[in-house]
């Protein structure tokens, strides 16, 4: 029969129109931004600076621009500092005098993050960043990039642990090899009277 | 497809009025569609010209989306081309990842874990789901039924959507896949809820074709329309969906069986007129397919590690040589072709879109219908312009 089908379409768009009010199924959307939906684990935005305990001496970072290097679209700046600051492990590193992220060019791929060996650089899961300033605004600096580690913590808590250990690990390790290291010079200090 | 079987095969192609020398009566209209042009799915432009209504000479015209990305490819690295390949075509980058992987394992001769071979087949197939859906949105609103249908469809594309963003952090722009793996694993969780999407599918499925495939004005609309010869389809190297419509059964998964395809039980849907209806049809009873290898896949994937321990992402540099990738991509035959001269740079780096191809043979198949056909048929090719273009 002619219009059958056509009043078999009805019926579904009826069925999802009165099901809207109904089931959360067919109305999938909600009132933003009165209502939010919460985050995905792994979501991600735009590069953030991880530190511990102080914004500036606790950085992370050691400017080895390794992820200046890896940027597809090249929006990550790094000037390198001409003096040192003890990190983590108590060596003396480098550390970023500037480090801007321009993130108008920032395409989020979260490739600086894969690639960085200090795990420094962590994405962040901020978006609502528009501004009316065309030029600087959206240009983001070591200060405003720079976030806790407790922040990162409550982002995505799964790799927080995860970059947790890996770093109690190295400086264990490192510790370990700084002990063994001493021990061998005090034997060698212990050694060489003898020879004498 | 019994209503199709139902009519007598007659061509709705209208001649134009001709005089005693063979040229067209009165005037041409030279229209011309595009770029911006709601129906064209993106700034692409159809100079087209016209007898009264049907269409007598058509020109596609693109490039308005190019952004240099195969010389952008020959100046980054390896690893830095992969989120650039989510851009091409935005709709499927998990396939677009995967294409350019395989291209790379086949250069560096990595090999994929198990569990990372049927992840890949899984977020393949999920690809499939979304974008045919999609599509069929689309292209049912080229032919005017207004917004309904395509909220349906995207209403279940946001699903899978969502399990993308839960694993990979991006809802479009995934950039997942590695060279020798994928960059993280999924969890149980992850695996409960994808199975519970790929079994409501189905319904859904059913309700999208209770709404459309018997639907009397998209019977009209789409029948013996565009139709596309088999012998001129297989010598224009059309693949993919508009391919199988014309009669043809070429589908990498079978032809190529990469990855771990020939593992999974599965036919390939073929069509026989080669018209619109038929490649709308194609589409479904490939959804339906692609659920059928996503419950297998969901049934037996194995535990273990996701990537290759010979791969390493800092300093990579393939030795020289070169490789061509393929994969079926929702629309088509994807293939990368990579030539390696042991920089960390590709010396050439080469992509195979499936929806450029398929463009090119638009005018064979507008001529002589209505201008409101040639959008319904451009609707049916299935183009993305940030493949087109690239």
């Amino acid at each position: 029969m002619l219009g059958e089908q056509i009043i078999k379409g009805m019926a579904v768009t009826a069925r999802n129109f009165f099901g809207s009010y109904v089931s959360k199924n067919r109305l999938t959307t909600v009132q933003y931004p009165e209502e939010r939906l919460v985050p995905k684990a792994n979501t991600r935005q735009f590069p953030m600076l991880v530190f511990d305990g102080d914004a500036e001496k606790g950085l992370r970072c050691v400017a080895c621009t390794i992820c200046e290097k890896e940027c597809p679209p090249k929006c990550i700046y790094i000037v390198k500092s001409k003096d040192k600051k003890p990190d983590y492990k108590g060596q003396p590193q480098l550390y970023p005098a500037v480090f801007d992220i321009d993130v108008s060019v920032c395409m989020s791929c979260q490739i600086c993050v894969e690639v960085c060996p200090f795990e420094s650089i962590k994405m962040n899961t901020e978006f609502e960043l528009a501004t009316d300033d065309r030029f600087e605004g959206l240009l983001l600096h070591k200060n405003e990039l720079a976030k806790s580690n407790e922040y990162y913590h409550k982002l995505h808590p799964d790799d927080a642990k995860e970059s947790d250990a890996v770093l109690t690990a190295e400086k264990s390790r490192a510790e370990a090899k700084a002990k063994t290291a001493a021990e061998a010079k005090a034997k060698a200090a212990a050694t060489a009277p003898a020879a004498k | 497809m019994n209503a199709v079987a139902e009519l007598p095969p007659k061509s709705f192609a209208v001649k134009p009025k001709l005089d005693e020398s063979g040229t067209p009566i009165g005037e041409l209209l030279e229209v011309s569609m595009g770029p911006h042009h709601p129906s064209t799915h993106g700034v692409f432009r159809m100079d087209v010209s016209l007898d009264g209504e049907t269409v007598v000479k058509l020109k596609p015209v693109f490039g308005y989306l190019h952004r240099n990305h195969e010389k952008i490819g020959e100046n980054i690295s390896y690893l830095a081309s992969m989120p650039y390949t989510d851009r091409l075509d935005y709709f499927c980058s998990m396939t677009n990842n995967w294409a350019y992987a395989l291209t790379i394992e086949k250069l560096a001769g990595l090999a994929v874990p198990e569990r990372a071979e049927y992840i890949r087949v899984i977020m393949a197939e999920l690809t499939r789901l979304q974008n045919h859906t999609c599509l069929i949105g689309f292209f049912v609103q080229d032919m005017g039924a207004l917004g309904t249908p395509m909220m349906y469809a995207f209403r279940e594309r946001e699903k899978i959507l969502d399990l993308f963003e839960s694993v990979s952090g991006a809802r479009m722009m995934c950039n997942y896949m590695r060279f020798g793996g994928v960059r993280v694993d999924v969890n149980d969780e992850w695996l409960a809820q994808t199975k519970k999407v790929v079994g409501d599918y189905g319904n859904f499925l059913d309700e999208f074709e209770a709404f459309l495939t018997q639907n009397e004005i998209l019977l009209a609309r789409t029948q013996f329309v565009g139709v596309l010869p088999r012998d001129l389809a297989v010598s224009a190297s059309v693949t993919g969906p508009m391919l199988r419509a014309s009669g043809v059964n070429y589908d990498l998964r079978k032809v190529d069986k990469y990855g771990i395809y020939s593992r999974f039980d599965f036919q390939v849907p073929v069509g026989e007129h080669g018209d619109v209806y038929d490649r709308y049809m194609m589409r479904v009873l490939e959804m339906r397919e692609s659920i059928k290898i996503l419950q297998q896949a969901l049934r037996d994937i194995p535990a273990g590690p996701v990537m290759d321990p010979k791969a390493k992402l800092r300093g990579f540099r393939p030795k020289p040589g070169e490789a061509y990738g393929r994969v079926e991509a929702p629309k088509g035959e994807l293939g990368f072709y990579i030539i390696s001269d042991g920089s960390p740079n590709p010396y050439r780096y080469r992509v195979r879109p499936p929806s450029f191809v398929n463009l090119t043979i638009l005018e064979d198949m507008c001529l002589g219908h209505r201008i409101a056909d040639a959008v319904v048929i451009l609707g049916s090719v299935d183009i993305v312009l940030g493949e087109v273009d690239r």
